[in-house]
This record gives C-alpha cells, sequence and structure tokens, in this order.
C-alpha cells in the first residue's frame, strides 16, 4: 500500500510540474516547425548530393548525367540554406526585439 | 497499481489532446497549450515507470516463486529452473498483456525523450496514441486479465512451465517480437499525428525511420528465434509451418520492409506520401492483430499459449484503427501530392516500387491464407485451413522476385541509369548467377525449378553486392589514397545507410537460398530400430547403439522430469559420430491421475540429435516406446492408491524408489524405438543468414556522429556557392 502511495505521489509531482509552472520547457516557445521541414529537407538534398556522387564514381550515372543532376541538386540545397539562414533571422530578430 | 497506469495512461491522452486543441487555438493561449502538451508528455515517463514497478513485482514472485499469486502457480514451479522463473512471466496471457504495454511505455518515452526538439506539431497527436492504445492495455489487464489475481490458501506447489516453452531462445524470442511489435506502434502514432496536422513532409519520416527500422530488426531477430525454437524443440523438424501466429509476425515485418525503403524514396524525391502514410499505417494495425492472434486463440495455433475472451476488445479496437486510419488518409488526400514523377523505369525508385508492390503482394497472400478459416466459414459454415503447400505455391515465385529486385536495386542509380551503364553493372553478375545454374547442373543436383531458381539469382545478389563494395572501395581509395581496408571502413562508415542496407540484401538472399534448398532437398524417412539395429536415411548409416534413461532433479531435490533417450552411432564417408536423443516426461499435476503414472502421463517434449553443419543437418528424434512400463506402472498407482495411512516422508521415499527401478529398468529391457529422421541442406544458411541481415541492419541504424551534420553546414554553403559561382 505504501508502495502504491509513494508511485502515485512521484507520478503527480512528475506529471503536474509544467502546469504548475504554466508553461511548457524553455526551448519550446522557440519551435519552428517551418524550420524543421527546411532541416530535414536540407539534409535529404546532402544525402542526394554525395549518393549521386558515389553513383557517379561506382560507374552507376554517366558523367554527363551527373554533372546535370549534381548542378541541380547544389542550387537546391543553396536555396534551402538560404531560407533556414533567413528564418534564422527573423527568429533572431523577434528574440530580441 | 495498474488502476494508477491506467488513469494515467486515459490523462497523458486526454492532456496531450487537450494540449493541441488550445496551442493550435492562439486566441486561448499558447502557453497554457504547452503546458499541457508537457504534462502529456510526462505522462508517458510516469507511465512507463508505474508499470516497470509492476513488472518488477511480478517477476520478483516468480523467482521467489511466491505461489499466492495466481499467475505464478498457474505458470511456474519449484521445480522451474530460475533461468526459466524469470520469463516465465510471457508464457501467461495476463503476463504477456503487462510486458507489451511495458515495453511500449518504455519505448514510447523513448522516442518522446529522443525527439522532444522535432516534430512539435506532430508530437502531442502521437503521445495521445500511444497512450490511447497504452490505456487499451492497462483497461484489459485491470478489468479482464489482472496479472496480480491471488490465491487463498496459497498452494503448496505450482503447475509448472509449459515444458515446450523451457528452452533458450524462448527467454529472448517472446521480448524481440514484441519490442517489434510495440516499436512498429510509434511510426503509426506519428503518422496518424502527421495526418491530424497535414503535417506530411519528410521530418515525420526523419523522426521515426530509427525506431521502424529499430521495430525491423527486432522482429525480424524474433521471428528467427521462433524458427530456431520451432526446428529443435517442437519435434517436427520443420522451422516454419506457416501456423498462423508465425504468419501474424511476418505480416508487419513484410510491411516494414516495405515502408523501410520507400520511405527513402519520399526523402529524396518527395514522393509515395500518401503509399508511405498507409503502410506505416498498416504495418502498426498489423502488429496489433499478430498480437490479437497470440492472444485471442481465434485462430488454432502451436504458439496461441493463451486462448482467452480478449477476441472482441481486440477486434472493436482492430476496428476502430483501420477506421480511423482509412478515413484520416481519405481526407488528407490532397495533402499528400508528390514533388516529383518517376523519371525512368531504369532507376532506383521504380525498382523500389516494385519491391513495394511485391512485398504487399507477399502480405496479401499470407493475410488470405491464415484468415482462411474464418472466412471460409463465414461463407460455408464450415472452417477449412490452407496448408504448406497452398502457401508456398503463392509466395515462391514472389519471393524470387524479391531477391531479383534486391539484386537490381543495388546496381540502379537515383531517377535514371542509362541503358550502357545497367549493362556494365550487371554484365558480371548475371555471368555469375549463370555459371551457378551451369556448375549445379553439372554437379547433379536435382532439376528442381524453383530452387536453381533461388541459388542461381542468390549468386546474381551477392555478385552484385561484392561489386558495388569494390567500385565503392576502389572509388574511395581514388579520393583519398587509403589503403583496402582502411578504404572499406570509410566507405562504409560514410554511407551507413546504403552498405549497411547492401549487407542486409546479402543476408536475406542467404537465408532465403537456405530456405530453398533445405526445404526443396529434404529427406525424411520414419524408422524403427531396436538396439544394436542400424537403417540410412540420405547417406548416413545410423546406428541405435543403446537406450538411456535418466531422472532430472530440480534444485529443490524434486523430480523435475524423466528422460528417455537413445544414444546413436553415425557413419558416412568413412566419418563417425555420436548423436544422441531423448524424450523428457514432465510430471503432472492434474488430480486424476495416479500416484506413478502422473510422472508420464504429463508434457512431453523431444530433445533433438542434431549435426549441423554448412552443407546439410542431420536431425532426429527418438520415441521410446514405453509399454513395457505401462504393467508397473499400473501396479504402483493401485499399490499407492491403497496406502492411505502410510506416513508422507515414507510415501515419498518409496515412490522415489519406485520410479527409480522403474527408470533403470527401461534400458535394460527396451523394445524397439520409433525415429524421425531428417537430412536437410543448408539450415545452417538461415540462421547465418538471420546474423548477416542483423550486422547489416546495426550498421544502417548507427547513428552519424553527434554534430556532424551541423559541423558540415558552414564548409558545404562554401563550397556550394563556390562551385555554383556565387561566392
Amino acid at each position: 500500500m505504501l508502495l502504491v502511495l509513494v508511485v502515485v505521489v512521484a507520478a503527480v509531482i512528475l506529471i503536474a510540474a509544467p502546469l504548475r509552472l504554466g508553461r511548457g520547457p524553455a526551448g519550446e516557445a522557440s519551435a519552428s516547425a517551418q524550420r524543421a521541414d527546411l532541416e530535414a529537407a536540407k539534409e535529404a538534398k546532402y544525402r542526394e548530393i554525395r549518393d549521386a556522387e558515389l553513383d557517379y564514381r561506382t560507374g552507376k550515372l554517366a558523367r554527363e548525367d551527373w554533372q546535370q543532376l549534381d548542378g541541380a541538386l547544389r542550387a537546391d540545397a543553396l536555396q534551402l540554406l538560404e531560407r533556414i539562414d533567413e528564418l534564422e533571422s527573423a527568429e533572431a530578430t523577434r528574440d530580441t526585439g | 497499481m495498474l488502476i494508477v497506469a491506467l488513469a494515467i495512461a486515459v490523462y497523458g491522452t486526454l492532456a496531450s489532446l487537450y494540449g493541441a486543441h488550445i496551442r493550435n487555438n492562439v486566441g486561448l493561449g499558447g502557453r497554457t497549450g504547452r503546458a499541457w502538451i508537457a504534462s502529456g508528455r510526462r505522462a508517458v515517463y510516469a507511465l512507463f515507470g508505474v508499470l516497470a514497478v509492476c513488472f518488477v513485482i511480478l517477476v520478483s514472485a516468480f523467482l521467489r516463486s511466491d505461489f499466492s499469486f495466481a499467475l505464478v502457480a498457474s505458470h511456474s514451479s519449484t521445480t522451474t529452473p530460475a533461468f526459466y522463473q524469470a520469463t516465465a512471466i510471457w508464457s501467461s496471457q495476463e503476463g504477456s498483456l503487462l510486458f507489451w504495454v511495458f515495453l511500449l511505455s518504455g519505448w514510447s518515452s523513448a522516442v518522446l525523450f529522443l525527439s522532444r526538439g522535432r516534430a512539435r506539431e506532430i508530437a502531442p497527436y502521437a503521445t495521445a496514441v500511444l497512450l490511447g492504445i497504452a490505456a487499451f492495455f492497462c483497461g484489459l489487464l485491470v478489468f479482464l486479465e489482472t496479472p496480480f489475481g491471488r490465491l487463498s490458501p496459497t498452494p503448496i506447489e505450482g503447475a509448472g512451465l509449459n515444458p515446450l516453452l523451457r528452452h533458450p531462445a524462448m527467454m529472448f524470442h517472446p521480448p524481440m517480437l514484441y519490442s517489434g511489435y510495440t516499436l512498429f506502434t510509434i511510426p503509426f502514432a506519428f503518422a496518424v499525428g502527421a495526418l491530424i496536422t497535414r503535417r506530411l513532409s519528410a521530418d515525420w519520416l526523419r523522426t521515426v525511420r530509427p525506431f521502424a527500422l529499430a521495430a525491423w530488426m527486432c522482429l525480424g531477430i524474433g521471428i528467427v528465434l521462433g524458427a530456431r525454437w520451432s526446428y529443435s524443440e517442437l519435434g517436427w523438424g520443420g522451422y516454419w509451418g506457416w501456423d498462423a501466429v508465425e504468419n501474424a509476425s511476418l505480416m508487419p515485418w513484410l510491411i516494414g520492409t516495405a515502408f523501410l525503403h520507400s520511405a527513402m524514396v519520399q526523402e529524396k524525391r518527395g514522393m509515395l506520401r500518401m503509399w508511405n502514410v498507409s503502410l506505416v499505417l498498416a504495418t502498426g494495425i498489423l502488429a496489433l492483430l499478430g498480437t490479437f492472434l497470440v492472444r485471442s486463440g481465434v485462430l488454432n495455433s502451436i504458439h496461441a499459449f493463451g486462448a482467452s475472451t480478449l477476441g472482441v476488445p481486440f477486434l472493436v479496437l482492430i476496428s476502430v484503427l483501420v477506421v480511423g486510419s482509412v478515413a484520416l488518409v481519405i481526407s488528407r488526400a490532397p495533402y499528400m501530392q508528390s514533388e516529383h514523377r518517376l523519371d525512368s523505369l531504369l532507376s532506383r525508385e521504380a525498382i523500389f516500387l516494385l519491391n513495394n508492390l511485391a512485398l504487399v503482394g507477399l502480405c496479401f497472400v499470407i493475410l488470405w491464407g491464415t484468415f482462411f478459416p474464418l472466412i471460409s466459414e463465414a461463407f460455408t459454415g464450415e472452417q477449412s485451413s490452407v496448408g504448406p503447400p497452398w502457401f508456398s505455391k503463392y509466395t515462391m515465385p514472389l519471393a524470387l522476385l524479391l531477391v531479383l529486385l534486391s539484386g537490381l536495386g543495388p546496381a540502379l542509380a537515383w531517377r535514371r541509369t542509362t541503358a550502357a551503364n545497367l549493362r556494365r553493372e550487371l554484365m558480371a553478375p548475371v555471368a555469375i548467377g549463370a555459371a551457378t545454374l551451369v556448375v549445379l547442373l553439372a554437379a547433379g543436383v536435382e532439376r528442381r525449378a524453383a530452387a536453381l531458381a533461388m541459388f542461381c539469382l542468390g549468386a546474381f545478389v551477392i555478385a552484385v553486392v561484392v561489386q558495388e563494395f569494390a567500385r565503392g572501395v576502389r572509388a574511395r581509395r581514388a579520393m583519398s589514397s587509403e589503403g583496402v581496408p582502411r578504404a572499406a571502413v570509410s566507405l562504409v562508415r560514410r554511407n551507413r545507410r546504403r552498405y549497411g542496407g547492401y549487407i542486409v540484401h546479402v543476408g536475406v538472399t542467404v537465408l532465403l537460398v537456405g530456405v530453398a534448398a533445405s526445404s526443396t532437398f529434404q529427406k525424411a524417412d520414419d524408422v524403427r530400430l531396436a538396439p544394436g539395429e542400424r537403417a540410412k536415411v540420405g547417406g548416413y548409416d545410423i546406428q541405435y547403439v543403446r537406450p538411456t534413461s535418466r531422472i532430472d532433479l530440480a534444485s529443490n531435490g524434486s523430480l523435475e522430469k524423466i528422460d528417455l533417450g537413445a544414444d546413436l552411432r553415425v557413419r558416412r564417408d568413412g566419418k563417425a559420430f555420436k548423436l544422441h536423443t531423448e524424450r523428457a516426461y514432465f510430471p503432472s499435476n492434474s488430480a486424476g491421475l495416479g500416484a506413478v503414472s502422473r510422472y508420464f502421463e504429463g508434457e512431453a517434449t523431444s530433445e533433438v540429435g542434431l549435426r549441423a553443419g554448412l552443407g546439410h543437418d542431420l536431425w532426429t528424434v527418438v520415441a521410446p516406446d514405453t509399454g513395457l512400463l505401462d504393467d508397473t506402472i499400473e501396479r504402483g498407482d493401485r499399490v499407492f492408491a491403497a496406502a492411505t495411512k502410510l506416513p508422507a516422508a515414507q510415501r515419498a521415499a518409496l515412490l522415489g524408489e519406485t520410479l527409480r527401478r522403474l527408470v533403470a529398468r527401461y534400458p535394460a529391457d527396451a523394445p524397439p524405438a520409433r525415429f524421425r529422421v531428417l537430412v536437410s541442406p543448408l539450415v545452417t544458411w538461415i540462421w547465418a543468414g538471420a546474423l548477416i541481415v542483423l550486422g547489416g541492419g546495426l550498421i544502417a541504424i548507427w547513428p552519424a556522429p553527434f554534430g556532424a551534420t551541423r559541423r558540415m553546414r558552414a564548409p558545404e554553403a562554401a563550397r556550394l556557392a563556390r562551385e555554383l559561382g556565387k561566392a
């Protein structure tokens, strides 16, 4: 019985803490779903660039096909990086302002 | 304690949904919403803690042989070895359900903790789904199948663990299987969250991918351990019988395999969004269906150790999940348009698509065959089932197609491959596949088309992967001037997913070659031999040298089992070795049996005599004829039934002496025994293939060094800009 009581008290303290403080974890305030999407897209693009290069070097892609593909992928990646930078600048401005 | 767990699960579900609701309505206050969401997430951690306490209490009751717990009394005994006492918890219905929800809460805690900075819009809904499913299982434990039922008065002895489950594989098989099922629930929950929030880009895939891969590996290991247990414990010599419960574990694994491939297509090309979500939802539901089939007893199975009344609640849950999933997918269809179209049929994504269709087709065949008894009953009023030949007829062509695709996939580039490049990629592997056929036919291998096709395709796949590694190492060396071993390690380390996946392809191929060989070319015979006699099976000369008998005592001195066996001498090609096989008789606690006969009329298991090799296995079990002991057993029952006034200690001593004499009499005067002998080629390849799959899976799942992706960003940006002429 004592064990049940201890477990219940511990569970209540753990679960109720965010409600008592009236907010979620501090980091959550700056959550940016858009940025998460961009980061995911960036990682996927980097992987695609590396995979394309490996495909070319292992003979699966012709040189001209690879060059065309690589150029397009890098342009996409740069666009993503620029959008992430813009988003970071906007977040920084909002935080300091 | 379980009521506390149920309350936490229900609270967490509602808190997460409420938090998400008010967070989405800014007017009502985003901060409060985040607080409720955080509280819901913490409910998952709390649930894990509470269920861990429940689990520890129950395991400790098993280890202490505390028979005041009804569960311990019905599934363990003082004669059950401690090793198996610790694992007896999941041999029971109630213990299994507790273990399931305990694992679910553990994995849910892990995913929510590790992804706390990501997929924030989706996470509250995923939390609600995970806790909702946990609440369902807690509800079953509270209202229908409590593991903490007590007995009064406390029995002196328990019924013992089902002898069939006293096998080392059983220590790990259920935990791995249940880990697979519960881990597949995580991608399911996140897919539901992604659909509700309409956030269907690759972000949620990135969050759940490691868990989907871990689920796939755990379920795969569980399936293979189950096959190993069947091969060495069930006494029929097979490792796969297309049993309902076996099929139930294979189906989510197949759809999970399809998802792991198609997820890459979405990550790279933004294609197959609806397909991926559907696969994940199907995998999660099939995982629950697997648990339902094991636990409900709705279909006959050698693995269904717990027939019960859980069928209706499970059916309701699965129906709700199926209807809800279909409704969500249909309502969100406009948000799941592909970003690109298939550029060419000669591309890796085209092969992945074909592989997905084959895997889903395979799953459908197995689903149809598994539920055929219920389907036939619905239409004809009589249950009829389909057997292994039916399954083999439809699954073999699909398995061959999958092996072919697992060789073609690595040979093709993403987006498009030119015909010239494809020719160069495939020339050597095709030649090796054809050479394999010529060599096999020249060696006199029986002309069985499906098996020969599997061997040739197996050689083709292995050749493709070896070529891929060789070319990759060569490319790596050209860039870095590293030595071959270092270049190979660097290549794999930098491309874990790709090369880990290739190793998995080799493992699956080796496994399927083993399955094709052992199922096609197995030699089986049932022989009846008297001591000293011999028989020839599959090129082996087997002599029944002598019968054996033994009483095994538990650590407390009580009789655990009686073994009646046979020593065999085997000769082949001038080499000789010994084998031993025996039949173990476990005492029954049935009150209707006599004092002596209860030691022979309980459960019995076969200990296999096995000589395993890379080329083939020699497998044998003995079925001793206990007829000569029947008269003595019957007389003993009558004597002990009449001796009611004998003091307990004297009675026990006399009974012990009677059993010793009985057991000693068997080898002295043993009648002929029946032996089942199997010679199965390449069975070891199945276990070796599974180990290769495990190795490849571990490489693929191993995370990149912390911070590596962040560090890469600045130089990558500079490099990108420079090369594009913008710096």
